[in-house]
């Protein structure tokens, strides 16, 4: 498949995106300004972005703890995303949910999850929903190599290819879950091995290329979108930052030499070196893109530092929707 | 009224999905065996000939993904009653209903409605043993965001239900194993009975014996036993536990000024607590004796119907804990 230079543009500025506003996150936690846990993306905006890429606005997803970038890449708004970080009222989530339960259904983004693996039943749920409305939409399952070792995501992939759903699942391997190599955690290498036990389609793609991840999205979304049922895509990529917190280095359970030769791959340079190599675009246009996004953050960062704190009445708002009947 | 139209417990259910699957498109069900089969206890039998397989759905036994099932359709704008066969099953299916269903709401900011009815069967009385007997309802009334469901009574059972799958939030709803075959009096037009309004199965004037589910009945028998001896009780059935109709007992309790509560589950940590506690804060200068709990001991149900029969609490244990509250007096 040969991407239009418009497509890759486009998976280049949902990969910016993502990460410009998680260095801005680590910036921000670094100097104690956001509350709460941070579990950054950055490094793995190729999965994002090369499968939100192959999605229509309507199309649904799940996500996982480290669900920034999922949001960013399903077009979250920097300045709703920011203010949620910060715990703010006008936070995506009025400051209730903060960064691991990030959401917005109306992008179809269907939460961040503090829960390793809760995400795929949902998925499933929504896959469902899809296909007895008859729309065409699809659901997507992102998750992490760690999950896979839950209960749930087996019975998500097996209820899902039982049920013939329109559903993706796309598993970021980044090959620890949490603090632990994924040797330690499971006898397999890969994670693509277990599809086959369920009864779909499998592919390893290379989470550091966004054109491989879209390319291997399009045809499941595809195949999705058609009544061909579930399929399992398998990103090899790996996070620069630790499990949570903005260190990178000198971590007990990963080499620096291992950080630094991933970096080497980073999937954002990776793609402007090839672009510019093939002509598709100059560096001049990549410094313009970078510096019109990194204003975004600037407003973001202003928007959500003069927002307001929930005031102490709203803890009991949103505990129960009061309407009852047709919606 | 010798005309008017019965219906078992089980059946009043039934007839409660069926309508509502007929009134709103949006409704299905998914659950273990309830399609062709139409459920172990027959809550959805024919259902599925009549709406489908794509409306009725036969899932693998796979709690989590049932329920995540409910979440994720439910999210994304369908009604869905997801069925767990034996409430102990929803220890299995926990994450998905106490840190999804119960929380998606409430995290997203109030973006998200959940239109989710879980049904479950509970209670013992069958010699099902200690994983297919229990009554869990208090951990479920103890998570903010569910709502909590336990008919005593053919009417009621498909007036909850009716108002469970109408509801824009998750509600369990817990049918009494014991109380499948109970028959009564069911309107067949659609009605709801609103969640968290109780209901005065009995007046009285004496005792207030708030009791639920199979218990309410036991509390009706025992009532007519009482009666013999001049103890007229009023019996409180509260039909949802979660939210909790807290006013009527309390009125009730200002009027007898003597309080027991029964329930199947096990004594300690279960609803009765929080209702006597309630009693207490509200009430606490018309009480003439402390409210008195009646609960199963703290043990798993036991098998055999020699232990089950002394376990499960009854008329009997019902009968003589209000006379120990009225000799209190």
């Amino acid at each position: 498949m040969d991407l239009s230079v418009d497509v890759q543009l486009d998976l280049h500025r949902r990969m910016v995106r993502i990460r410009l506003f998680e260095e801005a996150a680590g910036r921000l936690a670094e100097s104690n300004r956001l509350p709460g846990f941070l579990h950054l993306y950055v490094g793995e905006e190729a999965v994002a972005a090369g499968v939100c890429g192959a999605l229509n606005d309507d199309d649904h997803i799940t996500s996982t703890h480290r669900g920034h970038g999922h949001l960013v890449a399903k077009g979250g708004d920097f300045n709703r995303m920011m203010a949620e970080l910060m715990g703010k009222a006008t936070g995506y989530c009025k400051g209730k949910g903060g960064s691991m339960h990030i959401s917005d259904t109306s992008l179809g983004m269907l939460g961040a999850n503090g829960i390793v693996g809760a995400g795929s039943p949902i998925a499933v749920g929504a896959a469902f929903a899809n296909r007895y409305r008859g729309r065409g939409q699809v659901a997507v399952a992102f998750f992490g190599d760690g999950s896979t070792n839950i209960g749930a995501f087996h019975e998500a992939a097996n209820m899902a290819c039982a049920l013939h759903l329109p559903i993706v699942f796309a598993c970021e391997n980044n090959e620890y879950g949490e603090f632990t190599p994924r040797d330690k955690t499971m006898a397999i290498t890969d994670i693509v091995d277990r599809a086959a036990g369920y009864g779909m389609p499998g592919v390893i793609v290379d989470g550091m290329d966004v054109i491989a991840v879209h390319e291997a999205a399009v045809e499941a979304v595809e195949r999705a979108r058609s009544g061909g049922g579930p399929s399992l895509i398998e990103a090899k990529t790996y996070r620069f930052y630790n499990h949570h917190g903005v260190q990178n280095l000198g971590l007990k359970y990963r080499s620096d030499d291992e950080v630094a030769m991933w970096k080497q791959r980073d999937p954002i340079f990776t793609l402007e070196d090839r672009m510019i190599e093939n002509k598709a675009a100059t560096r001049d246009q990549f410094d313009a893109i970078w510096a019109e996004l990194r204003a975004d953050i600037d407003t973001a960062i202003a928007f959500a530092d003069e927002s307001p704190y929930p005031t102490p009445d709203q803890i009991m708002v949103g505990v129960y929707t009061s309407m009852t009947g047709a919606q | 009224m010798a005309d008017e139209r019965k219906l078992a417990y089980v059946m009043a259910f039934n007839e409660a999905v069926k309508q509502q699957m007929e009134a709103d498109p949006n409704v299905f069900c998914a659950g273990e065996d309830i399609g062709a089969f139409g459920g172990v206890f027959g809550t959805f039998g024919g259902l599925q000939a009549r709406f489908g397989a794509d409306r009725v759905v036969d899932t693998p036994i796979s709690e989590q993904a049932i329920v995540g099932l409910g979440v994720g359709a439910a999210v994304t704008g369908l009604r869905p009653i997801v069925d767990l066969m034996f409430m102990d099953f929803i220890c299995v299916a926990l994450d998905q209903i106490v840190n999804q269903a119960a929380k998606l709401k409430y995290m997203f900011g109030g973006d998200a409605v959940l239109p989710l009815t879980i049904t479950t069967a509970g209670g013992g009385g069958l010699s099902a043993a200690a994983q297919h007997s229990q009554s869990l309802e208090a951990l479920l009334c103890h998570i903010p965001g569910l709502k909590v469901v336990m008919p005593s009574n053919p009417y009621d059972m498909k007036g909850l239900m009716t108002a469970c799958i109408q509801e824009n939030n998750p509600t369990v709803m817990i049918k009494h194993k014991r109380l499948l075959g109970m028959t009564g009096h069911v309107p067949e037009e659609s009605y709801s009975i609103p969640l968290g309004k109780g209901n005065i199965l009995r007046p009285g004037k004496d005792v207030s014996i708030v009791a639920y589910a199979r218990m309410a009945n036991e509390a009706l028998v025992a009532a007519e036993e009482l009666a013999k001896d001049g103890i007229d009780c009023e019996i409180i059935d509260p039909r949802t536990l979660q939210p909790l109709d807290t006013d009527l007992i309390v009125s009730s309790v200002k009027k007898t000024n003597h309080a027991v509560v029964v329930h199947e589950a096990v004594r300690f940590g279960g609803l009765g607590g929080e209702i006597a506690s309630q009693i207490q804060e509200l009430a606490f200068d018309y009480l003439d004796a402390p409210v008195t709990r009646i609960g199963a001991p703290f043990s798993p149900v036991p098998f055999s119907p020699a232990l089950e029969q002394h376990y499960i609490p009854n008329a009997k244990t019902i009968v003589q804990g209000v006379r120990d509250v009225m000799a209190r007096v």
